[in-house]
């Protein structure tokens, strides 16, 4: 077994256990600390594919931004400790059911052809690339998304103002 | 290693995600069900692009790493919004539209 192969295994075991930790957690303090380990497990898969940049915006934005918004929503809706913060699933069979057939039809689909074995070699620095790339090809799109997120703050702000 | 485990990871984490909208009741919870299922996608994203040698899957994965958090953002402060109307998150007890 090969380096990556072992890297790649411990990634998926804390992905994969994470994940049902989350979805499983009775507690939803406990489920979103959960969430940030499935999310710093995903930074090391993007660093197995050789994509740093992508792992540190990662870990800045998904890691740090969205875990803490969620525990500051968590906070505003329950209080923080006690037996209101445990929730309950509701027809687990169902869900259950909806997700091992998506998850069967996936993994056939997959699994149908062979794929790729070997990377292509990149040119150059990745992140070199990627910010070269946002700059020149994909600068319209760049744009598009600051102008996505003044709207995302105006729409926070106006939801956040105190009542009449 | 070729792409297909990476695929395979990749669907395994969505359909947990998909499990966890489905049967969560808190709406927090539905939102963390929700990033899973993105992150999945990023994680497609990134596998598909560094074995087709092009850099565009990963431009694609820094916009929808910043969608995505727009979307976290909107959909608390909708859910605190909803807290201050209703006094509730649970999804079953938000049945305002149901005729």
């Amino acid at each position: 077994m090969t380096g990556e192969a072992v890297a790649f295994g411990a990634l998926s075991v804390v992905l994969v256990g994470s994940a049902l930790a989350v979805v499983l957690s009775k507690n939803l303090f406990h489920a979103l600390l959960w969430l940030a380990l499935a999310l710093t497990g995903t930074a090391g898969v993007f660093l197995l594919l050789d994509a740093e940049f992508l792992a540190a915006v990662q870990l800045l934005l998904y890691a740090g931004g969205i875990i803490t918004i969620v525990v500051f929503a968590i906070v505003v809706t329950e209080h923080l400790v006690g037996e209101r913060l445990t929730q309950t699933n509701m027809r687990i069979g169902g869900g259950a059911a909806v997700a091992a057939v998506l998850l069967a039809f996936l993994v056939t689909i997959i699994g149908r052809r062979p794929l790729e074995m070997t990377r292509p070699e990149m040119p150059g620095d990745l992140t070199q690339v990627i910010g070269q790339a946002v700059l020149t090809q994909y600068v319209l799109p760049f744009e598009l998304l600051a102008l996505l997120m003044l709207a995302g703050l105006l729409g926070a702000i106006y939801f956040a103002r105190p009542d009449e | 290693m070729g792409l297909q485990p990476y695929l395979i990871l990749s669907a395994v984490v969505f359909c947990i995600g998909l499990f966890g909208v489905t049967t969560r009741r808190n709406t927090i919870g539905i939102l963390l069900g929700v990033e899973l299922m993105m992150n999945a996608v990023n994680i497609n994203l990134v596998a598909l692009a560094r074995f087709n040698g092009s850099s565009a899957g990963m431009v694609f994965t820094v916009f929808t790493i910043c969608i995505t958090v727009t979307e976290a953002a909107l959909g608390l402060a909708i859910v605190i919004l909803l807290f201050r109307t209703r006094r509730t998150v649970m999804a079953d007890h938000l049945d305002l539209l149901k005729g």
